[in-house]
């Protein structure tokens, strides 16, 4: 039995609001290295799903990623000429509807009709399988239940002759194991080798977090080139095992620092790495410089997967207000941190109130104020007060922005260039259903079937 | 007869800080192997919880990975309720590696010379 060729996954996209014109070099590389090839797009965090949701609530066409184009039109052409599959979560909250966009855009832009599947049975949302979930969420105003899927409708649309394959909520590093399952055909209980792709999905999940991006910090960890970042490819074998590299020509770097960092990044214990795929071990894992921004990793090995899938369900939480103010020059702290008095006093009643002083501290302190208060009053020269609350009632809440925009008539001297921000929250509360009652299927979707 | 200097943590190792919920995981990861032991010993899960008395952690974790001479710390109910509670500008707590990056290390004066950036 020959061996299939080596697989490269390049990743466009570590999240919703990262860069859009990431995908061009990593499209290019994978066409210059000639052999099978996908190319991944992250875009889907916690919230980002709820906020889809939300999106679809208000236009049944809309809830999947809002820059869909912007991410996909530059390289569409390219990649379907090519072979490069595409895999991404970009569906969200309405795969099927991202799909049609894309026989759209596929349309305007001249080329054939691609082979779109989407992946579904992620969203619990519907009356028939509330019960999966509803004990996790009692008494809450729940905006969207989906199921963390797993690689196998990936593969099994891949294999069915798919070539963009449409997700909405799947665990990240599957985007990278379904095509590796598909192309290597592994036993889906081979937990080895799913382990391996799985760190090397991991790896690839955050963008540019592994190719310098995230990493830099002057003198000390210098990154060459932030602006123009590549994004990463994994050369992926038939073990599994996986080299990091990226485009040719692009910036950031990839060493044994910056892949370590990225290893264990949102990691708890890395010998119980949980996926809907495997139980992946990176305790014996070791990291080796292989070439020019090249990164080996080995010593991955991998336990049978879970028996349930993790379930996120999103409700409302109420609102968040927030408001800032700058004071500057003489004794702008002083005058901070009366403005910040002022506040607590005209908000007392309302719950906490966290304030924070921009330029003395404003972020390591906890929301109770033991920091700052730990901290003895300087004479800083340069201030942003910042005050926030959260409040489950909106006309609560929008008391902070007003008492603050009030603060240039009534509060210390000097203040200036207010902002005040209030919005609606999300919470997030997780379960686990078991695997059988979530049915994860593959469809393909064309122009007549939408 | 060579004697000890006290140094922050950064001057050793770096780090990236992650968080699911109301937990943080901060990695420390060596510059170098010989720094690797100093680590080990010296930031521990007492030495963390210090670090972030403010924050009223819960359980701390440490996993050592000696292969990667790093290791994760994972702390518990550390980032006031997390992204979607905190009232923190950084409600993520991406922040704290330096927090954790500023934890005073001793080191043997034969290793000082390897000592990463500026004092």
């Amino acid at each position: 039995m020959t061996t299939p060729p080596l697989l490269r996954v390049g990743c466009a996209a570590g999240f919703s609001g990262d860069r859009t014109d990431a995908a061009g070099p990593v499209v290019d590389a994978l066409i210059a290295a000639g052999g099978p090839a996908v190319l991944i797009f992250e875009t889907l965090a916690e919230r980002t799903l709820a906020l889809a949701q939300l999106a679809r609530r208000h236009d049944p066409a809309g809830g999947f990623e809002p820059l869909l184009d912007e991410l996909l039109r530059p390289v569409l052409a390219r990649c379907l000429e090519a072979g490069v599959k595409i895999v991404s979560n970009f569906g969200a909250a309405n795969p099927a509807g991202a799909a049609r966009r894309i026989l759209d855009i596929a349309r305007e832009l001249g080329t054939r009709a691609p082979r779109v599947a989407v992946v579904e049975g992620d969203d619990l949302s519907g009356a028939g399988q509330q019960s999966l979930w509803h004990h996790a969420a009692d008494g809450l105003t729940v905006v969207s239940a989906n199921a963390y899927l797993g690689a196998e409708p990936i593969a099994d649309a891949l294999r069915a002759g798919a070539e963009i394959v449409v997700c909405g909520r799947v665990a990240d590093p599957s985007l990278t194991v379904g095509p590796a399952l598909a192309h290597y055909g592994w036993a889906r209980d081979d937990w080895d080798r799913l382990a391996r792709a799985t760190m090397a999905g991991h790896l690839l999940e955050c963008g540019a977090q592994v190719s310098g991006g995230y990493y830099a910090d002057p003198g000390v960890k210098d990154v060459p080139g932030l602006a123009t970042l590549g994004y990463p490819i994994a050369e992926i074998d038939a073990d599994g095992h996986c080299t990091i590299t990226k485009p040719a020509g692009t910036g950031g770097r990839i060493d044994v620092h910056t892949v370590k960092e990225q290893l264990l990044y949102e990691v708890h214990d890395p010998r119980a790495y949980l996926t809907p795929d495997v139980v992946a071990d990176i305790g014996a894992a070791e990291v080796s410089e292989v070439g020019p921004d090249r990164v080996r990793l080995t010593g991955v090995s991998g336990h049978a997967r879970p028996d349930t899938l993790k379930v996120n369900v999103c409700h409302e939480t109420g609102w968040l207000a927030e408001g800032e103010i700058s004071y500057a020059g003489t004794r702008a702290e002083a005058r901070a941190r009366l403005a910040a008095q002022i506040l607590r006093e005209r908000l007392q009643g309302l719950g906490p109130l966290r304030a924070d002083l921009i330029g003395v501290t404003s972020v390591f302190g906890d929301d109770a104020g033991r920091w700052l208060g730990d901290q003895r009053p300087g004479d800083a020269r340069d201030v942003r007060l910042r005050v926030a609350l959260r409040h489950a009632d909106k006309a609560s809440a929008e008391r902070l922005p007003r008492e603050v925009t009030a603060l240039y008539t009534c509060g210390p001297a000097g203040g200036g260039g207010v902002r005040t921000a209030l919005r609606a929250r999300l919470g997030t509360v997780s379960c686990q259903v078991p695997r059988e009652r979530v049915p994860a299927a593959f469809r393909f979707v064309t122009e007549a079937s939408a | 007869m060579s004697s000890a200097t006290i140094v922050p943590l950064h001057r050793l190792a770096h780090g990236r800080t992650g968080d699911k919920g109301n937990r943080s995981n901060i990695s420390v990861i060596a510059w170098r192997p010989e720094f690797w032991p100093l680590l080990v010993a010296q930031v521990t899960e007492a030495a963390v919880a210090r670090q972030f008395a403010h924050r009223k952690p819960g359980a701390v974790t440490r996993h050592l990975l000696p292969k990667l001479q790093a290791m994760n710390v994972v702390i518990d109910d550390v980032l006031d309720g997390g992204v979607n509670d905190s009232l923190n500008l950084d409600s993520h707590g991406k922040a704290l590696s330096y927090l954790l990056l500023e934890l005073p290390i001793e080191v043997p004066a034969d290793l000082a010379g390897l000592l990463v950036g500026p004092g």
